[in-house]
């Protein structure tokens, strides 16, 4: 997409102030920087902008000396309220057909995928009727216009899309072709709805001004039955010229029409639109309706004379009209491949000069070429939304119709333009979720975008990071799992909540932040002489094994519980066990020592002669080996709990040996 | 059947739905539910008409889509929402603030009631913003009690300014939602796998009785009470799994049943016909758990405004009811489970059940009313 303009970023002025930007997820910041323009330029701000249909937040004052930041966001509608039903509604219909089979061949193919399509139509225009109710009911001008010119994109987005549906994914042959324009036209020309309903309402249809300008409209639309009826009322009114009625009638009662099904072949239909082509042209050569010149004008629509249609420019309103009008009348058989020269000159006479062609009509133009990507471009530059160029494409890809185009930067068209709206989703508060499916069904970059923007959503509540980290768990995208729970961790800790923090630990089976988190709970009952959270601590079960310190932790927590419950000669074991296993930090030993003592005191005797001697050891390796001994020793209370401990231990053997000695002898 | 469900796009992520409870005497089906939305910048409580009587068409169907009646803002996420009678409604707070709002039913408008600002907050003071996430409230009017992720419970009474108890650092872990066992007990689940009770007579702060998951210890995220048999609990985790516990017996569920894939966020007792229950989850899936089938003389429960099964002698429901949710072995041709949304993608965050009707709402932004639950 080289040729894509430039935008420009309303209040920024480049020529006063050199600009800088920065690209983030979805956004650019366009900034003015401290430099004032000199000569030549080496940054245009313009690139930062180009290939991006966004609108502009200026979020500085007015005041021209002041620096002002700019973001520029990607896809402008993403942020439109009433839209949001169109996304979450179309989310589906997209998740239903990557879900839908593939196996289907043929027709059955090709129907589903033309109800895909038409499901995509119907929701745009429920969100249209939306607009335009929201519209009617407002009483403030400027949202009122706001939503009027929604109601406008849409149903240029639904035109579009429709022409597409007929063209490339129903793909209509020659014959229903013309048909299924007929239907296109009817359903989206309704500048002259309300003039056909005054008419039809009025007490004399055929005595109202405008009488003769709705038959019109129903010639012009291929709506014979209707215009027929109509015609039936002025000719009851009319008895001297009943006759020349009465032909016209005919002429329009016997006019061939394709049919949808395959009761006729093409060439017998072109036949049969032959003779009936010579019989009209004859009745206007003889002069059947010169003396009227509305049914003259009739019967020179129904020859297909351009000039006579056109005369009847003001009734068709738009140039597509036109040249479906013309192919109902001179070319009812035409084949998909011709419609480009007569949608061509269509354009030219009917603009005539007068106008060049409004975007939309490029658009149009590019889809009677059949330029799918063409289309597309076009409407990228257009439409200040990716929703419709991302799921356009997505579907005619499901078409088989895009496979050869590869674009420069690896991925394939389908794919750029999902990234493209899922990204934009991401960047909204609220409908972010919706855009993780559509990465996910990007297999080149889906998962790196996914990975870049997931990390960007805020964790504002519990529930919320449970939701980002199950998306993340589904994916096995382990990084930000830990991160997110890491996260969620941290802030636990900072709020006090010691046990939060350790499940999100756990969660992540994050051994490092287990360890801290118990440290500080082992922390916590040094100052303070019991545990907090135990209902935590006496319940981890096998996530205690995640890290050796949760280990330690709900270990040393169980010997507190067997000593509260007098089961001594276990606790006695575990105490140990803490220390001989070296589950236990060395810089606790002292703690474990000091919990003992009470043990060594009890009446009866606890420690065997054995355990006593490991005791011993535990203290003298701690004493000996402690790097700091100069600190140790100075430490007086230090000092006197280790001369404590070495009495009572040698008091414990002394009692131990005569117990034992007793035991043994007796 | 799922023809009988009608959906509406609302363009907010909803996180619960509430039918508004019945009159004692009522006949009709509930029409009005309240909904509240997350994630958003601006949040909302609204009201909803369930859809239009006069349109039921020629078969008893209902064609009109739930129509809004009012809304008001909502300042922060709305966690949890209970019905405190038929006309207040309690809303939990990302915040950490609990409100009541008054629905006006004659001039149809939203006004906040009473708010307890700061009722979930956390102790660390440096933050500038304490306030902790209030994830779960539950009514018995005058009663309003509430849970949080600061692991705090508060009882309230609607007619008074201040707290009538806070229990601080009630649980280590987060609490993630809150019952009625009985007027003066109440159950909570906790991101630790803990099903715990507490006696609010009781001084002591703390629980009376704590249960567990055995294994990994798997966070809960519901609770419900079987609505005649209090001992019945079921509580559903953040695997998906469905757990029934019997609160006379034992510290582990008496039953493990699995039908979800992510996270359960509600599990709902049918109120009037408890042998139905329901549950909605992350995966995007509503199942519907229907043990009524492997009972052949059953007495029907079905009865509009809920409790009149209160009256039905003890004896009757003891041998239909108990014996399907605590049976052994539940899987075996004794359960139906029917998931009522076959397609769905996104998360379906809340769902509430009254009479014949189930409204529920989803991350799709989108609330579905089903009429014809039974039919």
């Amino acid at each position: 997409m080289d040729t894509v303009p430039s935008q420009v970023v309303p209040g920024a002025d480049p020529s006063a102030r050199q600009l800088c930007f920065a690209w983030g997820p979805a956004e650019v910041l366009v900034c003015e920087t401290l430099f004032g323009r000199t000569g030549g330029s080496r940054s245009r701000a313009g690139a930062a902008a180009r290939a991006l249909t966004g609108s502009v937040a200026g979020t500085g004052e007015g005041a021209p000396s002041s620096s002002r930041v700019f973001v520029v966001r990607r896809d402008q509608d993403i942020y439109i309220q009433t839209l949001r039903k169109l996304f979450n509604e179309s989310h589906g219909i997209f998740m239903g057909l990557q879900r839908c089979e593939e196996e289907l061949a043929g027709k059955s193919r090709k129907a589903q995928l033309v109800q895909v399509s038409k499901n995509y139509r119907s929701v745009i225009r429920a969100c249209m009727e939306d607009m335009h109710q929201a519209a009617v009911s407002t009483r403030d001008p400027a949202l009122q216009g706001q939503y009027s010119t929604q109601v406008s994109i849409l149903s240029a987005m639904e035109l579009i899309w429709n022409l597409c549906e007929i063209l490339f994914v129903e793909a209509a042959a020659a014959g229903p072709l013309l048909l299924r324009l007929l239907d296109w036209v009817r359903l989206h020309v309704c500048d002259v709805d309300s003039m056909v309903r005054e008419v039809l309402s009025s007490e004399s249809p055929s005595k109202h001004k405008l009488f003769w300008n709705v038959v019109d409209v129903f010639v012009l639309q291929g709506r014979m039955d209707e215009a027929r009826h109509l015609l039936s009322k002025e000719a009851s009114a009319n008895p001297t010229s009943m006759n020349m009625y009465k032909i016209l009638d005919d002429l329009m009662k016997k006019m061939p029409v394709p049919s949808l099904g395959n009761t006729q072949t093409l060439t017998e239909l072109e036949l049969k639109w032959q003779h009936w082509h010579e019989e009209c042209q004859r009745y206007l050569q003889d002069g059947t309706f010169a003396s009227n010149p509305h049914m003259e004008s009739i019967c020179k629509i129904l020859l297909g004379d351009e000039d006579a249609i056109l005369e009847k420019k003001e009734l068709m309103t738009t140039w597509y009209h036109f040249l479906v009008t013309r192919l109902l009348y001179s070319h009812p058989t035409v084949k998909p491949l011709e419609l480009r020269f007569y949608a061509q000159s269509s354009m030219d006479l009917f603009l005539g000069g007068e106008s060049g062609p409004e975007p939309l009509d490029m658009i149009l133009m590019a889809a009677f070429e059949f330029e799918m990507h063409q289309v597309i471009k076009e409407c990228s530059i257009v439409l200040s939304n990716w929703w419709f160029v991302a799921h356009l494409t997505d579907l005619l890809d499901h078409c088989k119709l895009l496979q050869s185009h590869n674009l420069y930067f690896g991925s394939n068209m389908r794919e750029f333009l999902l990234l493209e709206y899922a990204s934009g989703l991401f960047s909204h508060h609220s409908l972010w979720q919706l855009g993780v499916d559509y990465f996910d069904h990007c297999p080149e970059y889906g998962r790196v975008y996914l990975e870049l923007h997931i990390e960007r959503i805020p964790l504002t509540t519990e529930q919320k990071a449970l939701k980002v980290l199950r998306i993340c768990e589904q994916r096995q995208m382990h990084e930000q799992v830990r991160s997110i729970c890491k996260i969620m961790a941290m802030k636990a800790l900072r709020n006090n909540r010691l046990g939060s923090a350790l499940s999100w630990s756990i969660r992540a089976k994050d051994a490092a932040f287990a360890t801290l988190i118990s440290d500080r709970f082992l922390k916590d009952y040094c100052e303070r002489g019991c545990f907090s959270d135990l209902d935590l601590i006496d319940n981890l079960g096998p996530s205690m094994l995640l890290s050796d310190r949760l280990t330690f932790l709900g270990k040393y927590r169980e010997f507190h519980r067997l000593y509260g419950e007098k089961r001594f000669p276990e606790a006695a074991r575990l105490l140990l066990t803490l220390m001989t296993a070296h589950i236990a930090p060395c810089t606790f030993w002292m703690t474990l020592l000091t919990d003992a003592l009470p043990l060594l005191e009890q009446k009866e005797v606890i420690f065997s002669a054995e355990q006593t001697y490991e005791l011993m050891r535990c203290l003298e390796d701690l004493t000996a080996g402690n790097p700091d001994k100069q600190k140790f020793q100075d430490d007086d209370v230090e000092t006197t709990k280790v001369e404590m401990l070495r009495l009572a231990l040698a008091r414990n053997l002394a009692r131990v040996i005569v117990k034992e000695g007793t035991v043994e002898g007796s | 059947a799922m023809e009988d469900v009608s959906a509406k796009f609302v363009s907010q992520k909803i996180s619960r739905t509430r039918w508004r409870p019945l009159p004692a005497a009522a006949l009709q089906p509930p029409d009005l539910f309240a909904t509240g939305s997350w994630d958003n910048e601006d949040n909302r409580i609204s009201i909803w008409s369930a859809g239009d009587l006069g349109n039921a068409g020629l078969n008893g169907e209902y064609h009109g889509e739930p129509h809004l009646l009012c809304d008001i803002q909502h300042n922060g996420d709305v966690m949890d929402m209970q019905f405190l009678d038929q006309e207040r409604i309690v809303v939990a707070s990302s915040t950490g603030a609990v409100t009541i709002f008054r629905h006006h039913q004659n001039n149809q408008t939203l006004s906040a009631n009473h708010r307890w600002e700061k009722a979930h907050y956390h102790v660390d003071q440096d933050t500038s913003c304490g306030g902790a996430a209030c994830t779960g409230v539950v009514c018995n009017n005058p009663e309003i009690v509430t849970v949080g992720e600061d692991g705090r419970i508060n009882l309230f009474r609607a007619d008074q300014k201040d707290a009538v108890r806070t229990i601080d650092n009630a649980d280590s872990s987060t609490l993630h939602a809150v019952t009625f066992l009985r007027t003066t007990e109440i159950l909570t689940v906790n991101s630790i796998g803990q099903l715990k009770i507490w006696d609010l007579r009781q001084q002591r702060n703390e629980p009376s009785q704590i249960f567990s998951l055995a294994g990994d210890r798997v966070p809960l995220h519901c609770v419900d009470r079987h609505p005649n048999q209090q001992h019945v609990v079921a509580t559903g985790g953040q695997d998906g799994m469905l757990s029934i516990w019997d609160i006379r017996q034992g510290t582990m569920p008496v039953s493990l049943l699995n039908a979800h894939e992510a996270e359960m966020w509600e599990v709902h007792f049918h109120p009037s016909d408890p042998d139905h229950l329901f549950t909605c989850s992350e995966d995007g899936s509503l199942w519907h758990w229907d043990t009524s089938t492997n009972v052949s003389e059953k007495p029907s429960f079905l009865h509009q405004g809920g409790r009149s099964t209160a009256y039905l002698s003890h004896s009757t429901i003891n041998q239909s009811v108990v014996s399907a949710w605590l049976s052994n072995d539940p899987t075996k041709d004794r359960m139906e489970i029917t998931n009522l949304i076959p397609n769905q993608t996104l998360s379906v965050n809340s769902l509430d059940v009254l009479g014949p009707c189930l409204v529920y709402g989803t991350d799709a932004e989108a609330i579905y009313v089903n009429r014809q639950l039974f039919a």
